[in-house]
Order: C-alpha cells, then sequence, then structure tokens
C-alpha cells in the first residue's frame, strides 16, 4: 500500500449494452449474454448501436448539446457519468482541479455535403474549385468544431467544469492506451492527484466504417464471436458505439475524501510491437510476463478487435496460458477504437470490484469459478501498438 | 553542476533543436529571416482560391511532399525537424532510444484521394459505394492516410524511439503540449531523453474553408506580407500556416556525462483549461491567467525573472486583447517594459506546430541575445500597451523566456525556458 497507488474510484461506461457500470455489470454477468446488433443499416456491415440515451440527464443545456454532433455527446455523457460514479459531479472545486487525458478520433463529417461533392465530381473535372464551392457555401460553421479531436476535451471542460488540465492523445486503441498509462504514470509520480480519462467510438457514420474498411479491416455477413471470426467473411472487426471513462485518483487523495475504489490500476505496459511473423504474439508473452508474475489465475478483459492476425496473436500470446482465461468483451460490444483500452480497465474494475468473474462471453471461453483477485485489460490494435494493464484489489 | 531544479526534480536541458517554415528549413534559414523581419506569408498556389475570402497562407511548397497531401507534408516537415534536432543532439539517427511525442493535425482522408475512389466506385449515388471502392482498391497509403496513428508510428520506426509514440492534439497549443509531455516524462525518471515534435501540413483547402467559416482568418489579401499584425489596431485575424519544430529533451545529467553541448533548460509547463465556450476565453482571462502563473510556479521562478515572453500572438482581435489582459494581470505594472514579440507576425500561425516551433526560436533568442521583432506594428492598437519590440530585431541579454500557446476548445498551455541552467532562483 503507498499513498500514490493508482485506484479507481469512478466508471462510466456506455456500450450497445446499457448505460453505466452497474448495467453493464448485470448484461454481462447474465447466463447467455446477448449481443445487442444491427446488421441493416450499414449491410452488409454489423454494428453494435447506441442505445437510447437522454443526454439532457447530463449535459443539461440544449445550446451545449447543440453544439456536439453524436461522438462528443456521447463522450461528455459517459464522463459525466463517470465523474458522477466518483462523487465529482457537484463538487465544482474538485472538478476544477480534475486534470483529464482523452483518447480521441475525428468528429463526425458531414455526409449531405460530402456526398453531394463526389456526385457533382462525376460531372466536371475542375474539382478544386468545385470543393471550394461546395465547402464555403454548405458546411455549418460549427460543424469544423463537432469535428475537431480536442473538442471532445473541450466540451468536457465546458458541460462538467473539468479544467485541471486538458490533453487530448489521437491514435485509435494505442491513444486509449496511452492515455490511462499517462494518467497512471503521473499519479504515481506526485505529478497529479485527479484524473479523467477516457475515450469515446461513434461507429454509426459511413466515415467510421470507411477508415476501417480502406484497410480492408471490416466483417461482413453478419455477426460471430470475436474468435471465431473467418477470413472468407472479411477482416474480422465488427465495429460498436461505446465510450468509457474512468477516475484514477491517487490513494491518498481517495482516503481523504472518503471514497471506496472499485479496484487498484497496477503496472499499464505498451509497445509498438513489428507485427511481421511471430512478433507481436511474442511481445504479448513479454508483457504477460511482466505483469503476471505468479501462477495465480487471472481474469483477462481482452479489447481484441476480431482483425485476423492481431486476435490470432492475442489469442496465442494469452489463451495458451493456463491460468489465465481471457473475455472477448468485443463479441458484445464491438470495436470502440480509443474507447477499447479504457473499457477494458473499467471492466476489469467491475470484476474486481465485485469479486466474482464474467461467464464467458463466447463460445471457447473457459468458466471460472473462484473470485478473480486481479484482472488483466488488454487493447491490441487492429493495425498497430498495443498495451495490457493490470487490475488488483484496492 | 546542480542538476535538478529547485524542487529536486531532474533539470530538462534541449540538446537538439530543427524547425522548418514558410520562411525556409533548417534554423540557420529561419533566424536570418526572422530576425531580418521578413513574412514567409505569400499568395496560395497549393489550390485555386475561387470563392475564397482568404488567399493567402504561410504555407510550406518547397518540399516534395508539399502537393501530396496533409498527412505526407505533416510527415515530412516533423521528419525534417527531427533530423536536424536528433542530428544536432550528437544521437544516431536510427537509434534515438527514448519516447515520442508529436504534436499533430486531425487529419482526414485527403479529398483529392476520396474523389479519386468515388471514381473507381459503381458510383451508386450513396456512401455504400466509396466503401465498396475502398474494399476493392485496398490501397494501404489510403488506410494509412486515414489513420491518426501513422505519422508518429512511421518516426517511431524512422528514429527508432522506444515505446508506443504519441500522438496529441490540443490544438493550437499543441506542440507545447508534447515538450511538457517530455518534460514530465524525464522528471518522473522514465526516460533520460525524449523527442519532441509539434508538425502541421494541414493548410488544405477545406481546413481554410473551416477556419474562415469561423472568422477566425484575416482577408487582407492584398499585401500578403502585411497581413498578420498581431497588437496592431487594425489586426483582424491569423494566417493559416504550416511548419515544425522539434525538440531533443534530455535530463542535464545525461547531457553532461555524454558531453552534449546544452542549449538551454526548460524550466517549467503550466496548464489550465477553460470552461468557457469552444472558441472564445472566459472574459477576466483567468484560465490563462492561470496557466501562466502554473508555468512560473513550476519553474521555481516569480513574475519579475522572466526577461521576454515569446507570444501567442495570433493577430486575431480576441486572442491579442485576452493576451495582454492575461499578461497585465500577472506581469502587473511592470508589463508594458518587458519584451515581447510575436513570431506569427511573420511565419503565420502553424496550428498544431506552433508551440514546438516558437519554443525552438524562443531558445535561440536567448542563445543568440537578439529578439525578433513583431512585424507590421505599424497602428498600435492604444488599449494593448505593450512592447511589442516594433518591426525591427533587437540585440538583448535574454535569460529567461515565457512562451504561450492557447488554443480552440479552452487548451491554455505555457512553457518556461533558460538560457542555462542554475541561473536565477537557485
Amino acid at each position: 500500500m503507498n499513498p500514490k497507488d493508482v485506484v479507481i474510484t469512478g466508471i462510466g461506461v456506455v456500450s450497445s449494452l446499457g448505460l453505466g457500470a452497474e448495467a453493464h455489470w448485470q448484461a454481462l454477468t447474465a447466463k447467455a449474454p446477448q449481443p445487442v446488433v444491427d446488421d441493416a443499416r450499414f449491410a452488409p456491415y454489423t454494428v453494435h448501436p447506441l442505445p437510447d440515451i437522454d443526454w439532457s440527464t447530463q449535459i443539461p443545456r440544449r445550446g451545449d448539446q447543440r453544439q456536439m454532433e453524436t461522438w462528443q455527446r456521447l463522450g461528455t455523457f459517459t464522463a459525466g457519468l463517470a465523474l458522477d460514479d466518483a462523487g465529482l459531479k457537484e463538487d465544482e472545486a474538485l472538478c476544477a482541479a480534475t486534470d483529464m487525458v482523452v483518447a480521441a478520433g475525428g468528429g463526425e463529417r458531414d455526409i449531405e455535403v460530402d456526398q453531394g461533392i463526389l456526385d457533382a465530381s462525376l460531372a466536371r473535372n475542375d474539382h478544386d474549385v468545385l470543393l471550394n464551392e461546395k465547402l464555403t457555401t454548405e458546411l455549418r460553421p460549427t460543424l469544423f468544431l463537432a469535428q475537431l479531436s480536442n473538442l471532445l476535451a473541450g466540451n468536457i471542460s465546458i458541460v462538467h467544469k473539468v479544467t485541471g488540465s486538458s490533453r487530448t492523445f489521437m491514435g485509435e486503441e494505442g491513444a486509449g492506451v496511452a492515455a490511462v498509462e499517462t494518467a497512471a504514470a503521473r499519479i504515481r509520480a506526485g505529478q497529479s492527484s485527479l484524473v479523467l480519462v477516457g475515450g469515446a467510438f461513434q461507429t454509426e457514420h459511413p466515415d467510421m466504417l470507411l477508415a476501417y474498411e480502406l484497410g480492408r479491416y471490416l466483417q461482413r455477413g453478419g455477426w460471430s464471436p470475436v474468435w471465431q471470426r473467418r477470413p472468407e467473411d472479411g477482416g474480422g472487426v465488427i465495429t460498436g458505439s461505446g465510450a468509457a471513462f474512468l477516475v484514477l485518483e491517487s490513494r491518498e487523495h481517495a482516503e481523504k475524501r472518503g471514497r471506496p475504489p472499485y479496484a487498484a490500476l497496477g503496472p499499464v505496459v505498451s509497445g509498438r510491437a513489428r507485427r511481421s511473423g511471430n512478433g507481436l504474439q511474442d511481445a504479448l508473452g513479454e508483457m504477460v510476463d511482466q505483469l503476471a508474475r505468479s501462477d495465480a489465475p487471472l481474469l483477462a478483459l481482452s479489447g481484441a478487435s476480431g482483425a485476423h492476425e492481431a486476435t490470432r496473436a492475442e489469442k496465442a500470446a494469452l489463451g495458451a496460458r493456463r491460468t489465465i482465461a481471457l473475455r472477448g468483451f468485443s463479441s458484445l460490444t464491438g470495436h470502440m477504437k480509443e474507447a477499447q483500452f479504457p473499457f477494458a480497465v473499467a471492466l476489469a474494475a467491475l470484476a474486481i470490484h465485485h469479486g466474482a468473474a464474467y461467464p464467458p462471453f463466447a463460445e471457447g471461453e473457459p468458466p471460472v469459478e473462484a473470485a478473480p483477485s486481479a484482472a488483466l485489460a488488454t487493447a491490441v490494435g487492429y493495425n498497430c501498438f498495443e498495451g495490457i494493464g493490470l487490475v488488483v484489489q484496492a | 553542476m546542480k542538476t535538478t531544479d529547485s524542487f529536486g526534480r531532474p533539470l530538462v536541458a534541449v540538446t537538439g533543436m530543427g524547425v522548418i517554415t514558410s520562411l525556409g528549413q533548417g534554423k540557420a534559414e529561419n533566424w536570418m529571416a526572422l530576425t531580418s523581419g521578413r513574412s514567409g506569408i505569400h499568395p496560395i498556389t497549393r489550390f485555386p482560391t475561387d470563392h475564397l475570402a482568404t488567399r493567402i497562407a504561410g504555407t510550406v511548397d518547397f518540399l516534395p511532399e508539399s502537393r501530396r497531401g496533409a498527412s505526407a507534408l505533416t510527415f515530412a516537415l516533423a521528419d525534417l525537424a527531427a533530423s536536424e534536432a536528433v542530428g544536432e543532439a550528437g544521437l544516431p539517427k536510427t537509434d534515438f532510444r527514448g519516447p515520442l511525442f508529436l504534436a499533430a493535425p486531425p487529419v482526414e482522408l485527403d479529398w483529392h484521394h476520396r474523389l479519386r475512389l468515388y471514381a473507381q466506385s459503381r458510383r451508386g449515388g450513396d456512401w455504400r459505394s466509396l466503401i465498396e471502392a475502398a474494399r476493392e482498391a485496398g490501397d494501404r497509403e489510403l488506410f494509412d492516410e486515414s489513420q491518426f496513428a501513422t505519422i508518429a508510428d512511421r518516426l517511431a520506426e524512422k528514429y527508432g524511439t522506444r515505446g508506443l509514440p504519441i500522438t496529441l492534439s490540443t490544438a493550437c497549443a499543441s506542440g507545447a503540449t508534447a515538450i511538457q509531455l517530455g518534460m514530465e516524462a524525464i522528471r518522473r525518471g522514465e526516460c533520460e531523453r525524449a523527442l519532441a515534435i509539434g508538425a502541421d501540413g494541414s493548410a488544405t483547402a477545406e481546413a481554410l474553408i473551416r477556419f474562415s467559416l469561423l472568422s477566425a482568418l484575416t482577408t487582407q489579401n492584398d499585401i500578403p506580407e502585411k497581413a498578420s499584425k498581431p497588437f496592431s489596431k487594425d489586426r483582424s485575424g491569423f494566417v493559416l500556416a504550416e511548419g515544425a519544430g522539434a525538440m531533443v529533451l534530455e535530463s542535464l545529467e545525461s547531457a553532461l556525462s555524454r558531453g552534449a553541448e546544452v542549449l538551454g533548460i526548460m524550466l517549467g509547463c503550466g496548464e489550465r483549461a477553460d470552461d468557457f465556450h469552444r472558441t472564445r476565453s472566459k472574459p477576466d482571462g483567468s484560465p490563462a491567467i492561470a496557466a501562466v502563473r502554473a508555468a512560473l510556479a513550476d519553474a521555481g521562478l516569480a513574475e519579475d525573472e522572466i526577461d521576454y515572453i515569446n507570444a501567442h500572438g495570433t493577430s486575431t482581435p480576441e486572442n491579442d486583447k485576452m493576451e495582454h489582459l492575461s499578461l497585465s494581470t500577472v506581469f502587473g505594472e511592470r508589463m508594458p517594459t518587458i519584451p515581447i514579440s510575436s513570431n506569427k507576425s511573420m511565419i503565420g500561425h502553424t496550428l498544431s506546430a506552433a508551440g514546438a516551433v516558437e519554443a525552438v526560436f524562443s531558445i535561440l533568442t536567448m542563445r543568440e541575445g537578439v529578439i525578433p521583432p513583431t512585424i507590421n506594428y505599424e497602428i498600435p492598437d492604444p488599449a494593448i500597451e505593450l512592447d511589442v519590440v516594433p518591426n525591427v530585431k533587437r540585440e538583448a541579454e535574454v535569460a529567461t523566456v515565457l512562451s504561450n500557446s492557447f488554443g480552440f476548445g479552452g487548451q491554455n498551455t505555457c512553457l518556461v525556458m533558460a538560457r542555462e541552467a542554475g541561473q536565477r532562483s537557485q
């Protein structure tokens, strides 16, 4: 026990499974957890859609809601859930002292304006002039701000008054890993005592699917569990809209304000493994060796994306150990890109908090009877970068 | 020599710097132009300017990548600045062995590439045909362009940086945040050195239009080199620009032990988010004031120990007014006598790169004993009483610099640098 240990005192999670930590715990510990999927709207692609959300419960001002598109609303809403959960929401002084690290992609483009340009481009050759013509007249001025990566953090500052500091990391799953890792490192070093960290991903927009499919990463032709996706169905990734925010705090800070933590966040390791040959598998194996120093059984909340090579490597590196029970939550939530790692840490913390393992999320995952005392959280990038964290009892 | 600061933390030295802007490539070219009061702002030739209200920019047009899209150009700019910095630090160019912090713009799939894909599609009249065309093309270059991790991944590969490279965006404060992250990592003892880069090659037509729609850009197109006029009464917006700055940050102890030349010391950093509005500052300037004070406190310096301020100075009516208000609050009666100048009067606003580019210029200011001017200062704003080092460079002993970076989304980050270790407050 060290006063600078990192403890998790607030969890906000949103996915197709529901709103908040409790709803997720219930959904994921049900006898046979069922995915919520929409395979019509973006056919041939399947997505896990957002549940119904009353934005005003976390973003009371209509004016604020209007300034954002769904991605920023989702992140701002989920950050609010985490702050609420940590008992910070009504404490302006504490929010003003809270640091923030957000893992962000980009916001939604105006699909109608873009499509109009694409269609008009077929009839003329002066494409650059066409762009100027259309963009100057048809873009909504405020849409730029709804698209800017750092404006998710900006909106969290405005809506929730979190103003200690504000940093936005970019770069798919790796951004989520680095955000949590950096936040934890700052707390351990005494550079910060209270950090809001997380990310959001809104997949229900053609551009979000396009970015994956430029690299042929998406699965076509329906849902299947993350470990059982076949190359003949495409690239293996099924995406989901969702978000995860955590309130991380130094042990002494949480104790001083009498806040019982869900769990403690142990070491977080990350890397940029070479993806050729067995590079990734070996690197993940070494990372697990660093984190799991005993033979005690470990639950692993895996953010595996379903992308064939990365998922195979993760399964080989972690699933092959008899002490590790993998739980690939993307089977049920879909892949949430920047939010993937914070989400994995959140689910790991819930299992530690409840002293119970999740049942298998899909066929092939081994059952676990004993209460877990530690859990791994993983996010292995479908294309690059990877990270694993250890969550333990506080 | 003492290698820790007044708080007992490792002092962070700068042992290598690189820069590229519309003024040229490398520190020598840039410094020569900057101290001659030359502007790099010019008419836009990269794309047609029909229908555009603003037709000037500080784009970097002299690279082979200048017309290959924002992602390729941002990488090239970061690469050139990094190469100069790592070279100056005397470190191997392929085995840096420290983390990478890259400030970069959120770059989307280039319009030209989007249009090309659509031309290859079945043209079904909705977005599905574009995604189908993307899948069929399987063009790895286009995929890489759509991923925010790509530029840092390539830099990490090339320079042999350690671990997962961090790409960050704090809007117009990004470059300063990259340096701050590097400083913090060294202070935590995680590494002996870090490579901090701010790069921005995203001056596309769409970027220009988006800033135009927010009324952020000046439309004084007629004499491009005179359009950026920070702190002047007739300032009317910033000039979009490109560039990159890179710094090798190193614990002073490590720098001394390997006999590296110490170019300057990164003494402190401070930040504060603004919760007032997405593009406007809180009217009382309290977040910027808090950021400046936090940086001074972190540096262990008092208000009277800052010799020169490298302003954010964007030339927008709002920024320059608020920057003046904030600084006057912190520095009080002394403010009108502290030299403060804006590099943006010559290079424009390099957005994600600005904080890093201006940190490089701040260190050069101390080393050369020359303060670059604020050019185009012909009609002073009577509401802003500052010594902006008008129009002509000034020779001066500068031992400490405060560099400000403020951005959309309530981002305020300040850096405090010193010429040498242990000069003040020890």
